[in-house]
């Protein structure tokens, strides 16, 4: 069996940066499994702008992000493996993947990082009554058909869902000759950044219904129309508010979710809120040297921020390597008997927090707390409590679901309470 | 005088912005929080314009399309200019990032260059 020292599942932007990290944190054995028949991930179909803000202080589109740091992978002389499907990872790190080269295989890793994205949620999810005719496509699907294969997958679209991948899609549509009639949205704000709202729909003209669902598909062989309706505060269609849209393609951005048969299946254990793993400052999972990162861990807007904790987490698991294969186990003693893991837990209007544990004696100097609020908040406070005590209160003039928040935590700080019992984020009123 | 209503892109605020104008002049720029909405404000009624993303045709490649932008962003009005300009514009593979697509698209002196790399067959 072949063995490596870190073995990453996916080379996404998460696979890639935690493979950079890894290696230029002096591991030279890094092997990156990636299902597809080329690096980068979603970015690659990810044409628009916008990236990289954040990572290269200019606007990039996807392809040229991922081209960055695939270039870094290459000069790093990083192995990968494309047209590679994961099958299994044992809890003792022994990863079953197959390909049409090797046949089924064997891997013996002493870490795992996992990096395998996330992925739509599809129509059968909404319960949405009607026939299954042709037609109805998840955003991303529509996105690929688009923009790597030149196909059109229709002429008169309605969009569900106004999720960014939605909002761009409409625009990417429209300027292929589609006239795209609506974004229907169920809640009463959009998921999406304010620039997409702007740019992708108002630039265009397509009206964005807010509190508005599908709640009838048309059509047996080909989609010939959907009913939209207005919805109460309870997500319950209001009657006499039907309007019907004559369309041939219906396109759904209702959300995505981190990918983790896998992961599940391995032991690693999961937070229901964000469907991904539950880890630690190091983004470790409940099993030892097994790291996640990127949508596989919970869902990002921003890529910037997966690649930031991506790259945290080829660190952590290069110098978990280091520890475990140094023949003098003093350094891996120290770290084992240093410090304990608190419990970082979602206050009032905070819906989940990545890390969900925290030891204050294994972090870096300074670490970033990241968050999802579970509403629109104006003109508001995020606080961070340690147990009865507020020790961060930091002015927000708004957050919205659609935006992911991060306070940054200090070890200093930390070490201060050597009895914490419990670390609580929270929003609250200005 | 004539007025605007704007949604701010800045920030999630999103602050609705109010701007009057006499004989295309801003005048006053209101509802916005900081100094960036009002910058905003003053360009988006005066001269909006947008970065534009699209694919064309690769002949000999690995992948049939390359995705390209423009260089810079252009006048707002030109984006599907822009657009139809380059449904007949073909690339020859192999294809890097940065290679010139298109010099001067639709008049508007921006060029236009690949944002993916495709190899040859």
């Amino acid at each position: 069996m072949e063995k490596y020292d870190i073995v990453i599942i996916g080379g996404g932007p998460a696979g890639l940066a935690a493979a950079v990290s890894a290696r230029e944190s002096g591991i030279g054995s890094v092997l990156v499994l990636e299902r597809d028949k080329e690096l980068g991930g979603i970015l690659n179909q990810c044409i628009h702008n916008g990236f990289g803000l954040h990572t290269f202080r200019e606007e990039l589109t996807g392809p040229e992000y991922a081209g960055r740091f695939i270039e870094k992978a290459e000069e790093l002389g990083i192995a990968c493996k494309l047209d590679t499907m994961v099958l299994e990872i044992s809890p003792g790190k022994i990863v079953t993947a197959v390909n049409r080269e090797d046949g089924l295989f064997e891997l013996q890793a002493k870490a795992v990082i996992l990096a395998m994205g996330c992925r739509e949620r599809a129509r059968g999810a909404l319960n949405i009554p009607g026939f299954r005719p042709a037609g109805i496509y998840s955003a991303g699907t529509a996105q690929k058909l688009v923009n790597m294969e030149g196909f059109l997958p229709g002429r008169e679209a309605v969009i569900l869902g106004s999720g960014d991948i939605g909002l761009i899609m409409a625009r990417r549509m429209t300027l292929e000759g589609a006239t795209v009639k609506a974004v229907a949205e169920l809640m009463p704000y959009s998921g999406g950044l304010k620039r997409n709202i702007v740019q992708c729909l108002e630039d265009f003209g397509i009206p964005l219904k807010l509190s508005h669902t599908v709640i009838d598909i048309k059509g047996k062989e080909r989609l010939e129309g959907v009913t939209l309706a207005e919805v109460d505060g309870r997500g319950k269609p209001v009657p006499g508010t039907e309007e019907y849209y004559p369309c041939d393609t219906l396109l759904l951005s209702v959300g995505l979710i981190p990918e983790n048969e896998i992961s599940g299946k391995m032991g690693v254990e999961l937070n229901p809120v964000t469907a991904g793993p539950k880890v630690n400052e190091s983004f470790e999972t409940n099993i030892k040297g097994v790291f996640a990162c990127g949508n596989v861990l919970h869902v990002h807007d921003l890529v910037d921020f997966v690649s930031e904790e991506a790259a945290a987490a080829g660190k952590n698991a290069a110098a978990y390597v280091k520890r475990e294969s140094a023949e003098d186990t003093a350094e891996k003693d120290v770290w084992d008997a240093a410090g304990r893991e608190v419990p970082v837990k979602p206050g009032e209007g905070v819906k989940y927090t990545v890390p969900e544990r925290i030891n204050a004696a294994h972090m870096g100097e300074k670490l970033t707390l990241r968050f999802r609020v579970d509403g629109v908040y104006r003109d508001c406070y995020v606080s961070v409590w340690f147990d009865g005590e507020r020790v961060i209160r930091r002015k927000r003039q708004a957050v919205a679901p659609g935006e992911m928040e991060g306070i940054l935590l200090d070890r200093e700080l930390l070490l201060r309470y050597p009895g914490l019992d419990a670390i609580r984020v929270a929003i609250e009123p200005g | 005088m004539e007025i605007k209503k704007l949604i701010c892109i800045n920030c999630p605020m999103g602050c609705p912005l109010t701007v009057e104008m006499e004989e295309s002049k801003v005048i006053r720029v209101s509802g916005n929080t900081c100094k960036r909405g009002e910058d905003y404000a003053r360009r988006e009624v005066t001269a909006p314009a947008r970065t534009v993303a699209t694919t064309v045709k690769v002949v000999n490649g690995k992948a049939g399309r390359v995705s390209v932008k423009t260089r810079e962003d252009i006048p707002k009005e030109k984006v599907l200019a822009c657009v139809k300009a380059l449904k007949d514009v073909q690339m020859e593979a192999p294809v890097c990032i940065g290679d010139l697509v298109a010099a001067d698209i639709a008049g508007t002196g921006v060029d236009v260059v690949a944002t993916g790399n495709v190899g040859e067959l």
